[in-house]
């Protein structure tokens, strides 16, 4: 089982600490992982702002990149679900090569309980953490039940962090808010996703979290920056990071 | 232009309902309240989410077959002796109305809530035109007093703390200066409505479904007024989109138990009324509006929008909604279906919308008819911009971006720059045109990204490109 390694652009330049665990992790869980060096971005940021017919040269080269592996495995709901969904080519067999790598590309979590089968995980974190439940991740691959819906509960993530040795996860007034990150929405539309990004901050708070956690380094990059901004101790980390922790 | 979009748009609406954040607060828990009433409600039921497929179904039949339907609809309801006047056009359905009430000689009519006559703008009209309407739903009642539009399809006035409607009150009706009991006001308003109801000879109504089967139309409300005004006037105007149509009165089983539980978490709505015929003496019309409609059943990626049965689950649980409030969406159906449907009226006008939204998906999980409002929000983004609908500097920050990520080199070399200049300068993005920063810290700009990192650690796995 070859595993490729997609780093998102932005965990690549800011939070290289965030790839380094997800590496480290799988290899640590028997998984041999490759790096394609040349990879840069899926074009989710073009493409959420309403310029996906940008993308043309981000497909061609993230099919170029990834296309020889069994799996790709990225820790990022966002960037994962923009492939799944978006991942297009001119001409009919490239074509055929972007939907066989929508059907291959995981995210981190579902990729470790529904393709690895993790039961146990040699990791330490003796902390209180709040899940923060990106909506990309959730709603879009599922990697958690949604509270609109009626139906059964579970979740990926959760699941993983509850192998942790000390880690006691809290509960949340709201289990699945947006946070208000948005992609251009973070700027565009400021006064909101600040606002949001201020509610979903103080639910984590007020449940007496230490550090904030999720699948998508871009909605917490969105909570530590309103974090840092009020002066708290209250940190974020991805979860790769808490799911590596020793 | 640069004004008028400052003037229009919804971010810069949202900035000014953000200016005072505890009623933000107020107005993000009134309605998230609702939300969770609909989730208890949802809850009670386990065939919650086949109830939605079947009403998605079925809708999505009414959408293949809607000429013949309407052509059903018609016929029936003229069987029955109801009047059908077809629309294009807002100003052909507020004309059409108009003419029905100059006819009987009327100047005084009451109107129970409906949406489609908000999207044609009935009530300016009328009223250029000489004619009192008076709105009968209590929180229609109280938007129109303050002479502003509903923030919301099912809850009109929302927005309003019961103190400033206690204030509207005694200012247009003469209650005490101060008292603001919902119990008081309301009854209040009964009183003041009551007069109106008795003197009015023309009752105009919105409509939530029509029965194609046997030509009847059902009007939901909570508080009977729509009913009351009927039965009271010589003339019933109902005013309808021409999706409304569902086949038959069985379907009523799936829609109307959906409607009230999607809508404010009630098991169904205090009066589900059913109007076949005119009661002797009475005249009954149905105007049945296009506006677009038929163009958007052409359009395959936003069609499904039409399946809308105006619940307003979406704005309650949309957290965009939640914190900007209706108003800022600057049409008459705020929230995420709003959203989807204005850029179809007019792109120019509401091209800000589509983009007043984090693409969360919530909206799409609450829709009683499961409309992918979300993956519509993200097909007009793209309509849009194609269109030439976008700020200019905004298309030339993309470009650079798109040339950016696609090259390998291009990406390491920008970013290892950029990283550079954010450790060495941070006073060039830290100051108050920086919208990331004016209420957020930037992150840290790290020496190493990943790729320098696995060049250093991994070298051994160098085989790989």
């Amino acid at each position: 089982m070859k595993v490729a390694l997609f780093v998102p652009c932005y965990i690549d330049q800011f939070y290289p600490n965030v790839a380094v665990a997800t590496l480290e992790l799988l290899e640590k869980l028997r998984v041999e992982v490759v790096f394609p060096r040349g990879q840069t971005c899926c074009g989710q940021p073009m493409a959420n702002a309403g310029f996906e017919h940008l993308t043309k040269k981000n497909a061609s080269k993230f099919i170029e990149d990834f296309n020889n592996c069994d799996y790709i495995v990225s820790p990022s709901g966002s960037c994962v679900l923009h492939v799944k969904e978006h991942l297009h080519a001119d001409g009919p067999e490239t074509m055929e090569t972007a939907v066989g790598i929508r059907k291959k590309i995981f995210e981190l979590t579902e990729f470790l309980t529904d393709v690895v089968g993790v039961k146990s995980l040699p990791a330490k974190f003796s902390h209180k953490v709040g899940l923060h439940q990106s909506c990309h991740g959730q709603r879009g691959l599922h990697l958690s039940q949604m509270s609109e819906l009626v139906a059964p509960n579970f979740s990926k993530p959760a699941q993983l962090l509850k192998l942790v040795e000390g880690l006691e996860l809290v509960n949340l007034d709201r289990s699945d808010e947006c946070c208000g990150f948005g992609g251009t929405f973070c700027v565009s539309e400021e006064a909101i996703s600040v606002k949001m990004g201020k509610d979903r901050v103080r639910d984590h708070l007020q449940h007496d979290a230490e550090f904030i956690t999720g699948n998508d380094m871009s909605c917490l990059m969105h909570l530590e920056g309103i974090l840092r901004r009020q002066g708290s101790d209250v940190k974020v980390m991805h979860i790769a990071e808490i799911l590596n922790s020793q | 232009m640069k004004k008028d979009f400052t003037l229009s748009n919804h971010s810069e609406r949202a900035k000014e309902f953000n200016q005072d954040e505890p009623r933000v607060d107020w107005h993000d828990k009134t309605l998230w309240f609702i939300r969770e009433k609909r989730d208890k409600a949802a809850n009670q039921y386990s065939e919650w989410e086949e109830l939605r497929e079947i009403a998605s179904r079925i809708k999505a039949n009414v959408l293949d077959h809607l000429g013949d339907y309407l052509l059903e609809f018609e016929k029936h309801a003229t069987d029955n002796g109801i009047s059908i006047h077809w629309a294009s056009t807002p100003e052909e359905h507020n004309r059409i109305v108009l003419d029905i009430i100059k006819r009987h000689g009327e100047t005084k009519i009451v109107k129970s809530k409906s949406m489609l006559t908000e999207e044609c703008h009935l009530n300016a009209y009328l009223s250029q035109h000489g004619i009192d309407v008076v709105d009968t739903d209590l929180g229609e009642r109280i938007v129109q007093l303050a002479n502003e539009p509903p923030s919301h399809i099912v809850l009109p006035c929302i927005h309003k703390k019961k103190e400033e409607i206690g204030a509207l009150f005694h200012q247009h009706l003469g209650t005490p200066e101060g008292n603001a009991d919902p119990v008081f006001l309301a009854n209040s308003a009964r009183l003041h409505l009551r007069d109106r109801f008795m003197t009015s000879r023309v009752a105009i109504t919105g409509v939530n479904f029509a029965v194609a089967e046997t030509g009847e139309i059902v009007i939901c409300t909570n508080e009977g007024n729509a009913d009351l005004g009927v039965q009271l006037a010589d003339v019933h105007i109902a005013c309808m989109g021409i999706e409304k149509i569902i086949p038959h009165r069985k379907h009523l089983g799936v829609f109307l138990r959906l409607l009230a539980r999607s809508a404010t978490g009630q098991p169904i709505t205090t009066y589900s009324s059913h109007f076949r015929k005119p009661r002797a003496g009475q005249a009954m019309h149905i105007v049945l509006l296009d506006n677009g409609r038929s163009e958007r059943l052409h359009q395959e990626d936003f069609r499904s929008a039409l399946k809308c049965i105006r619940c307003g689950a979406c704005m309650n649980t949309c957290p965009v909604y939640r914190r900007s409030g209706g108003h800022s969406y600057h049409h008459a159906i705020a929230g995420p279906i709003g959203s989807i449907l204005a850029p179809g009226l007019d792109m120019k006008k509401y091209s800000d919308l589509p983009f007043a939204s984090t693409l969360c998906g919530s909206c799409s999980n609450v829709c009683p008819v499961k409309i992918d409002i979300h993956n519509q929000l993200y097909k007009w983004r793209q309509v849009l911009v194609k269109a030439g609908h976008v700020e200019p500097t905004k298309e030339v920050g993309m470009n650079a971006l798109a040339m950016v990520l696609s090259s390998s080199l291009l990406f390491s070399w920008t970013g290892k720059t950029a990283r550079w200049m954010m450790r060495k300068f941070p006073g060039l993005i830290r100051h108050k045109y920086n919208l990331w920063y004016t209420q957020r810290e930037m992150p840290e700009a790290p020496e190493h990204s990943f790729k320098s990192w696995y060049k250093q650690n991994r070298s051994s796995h160098e085989q790989q490109k």
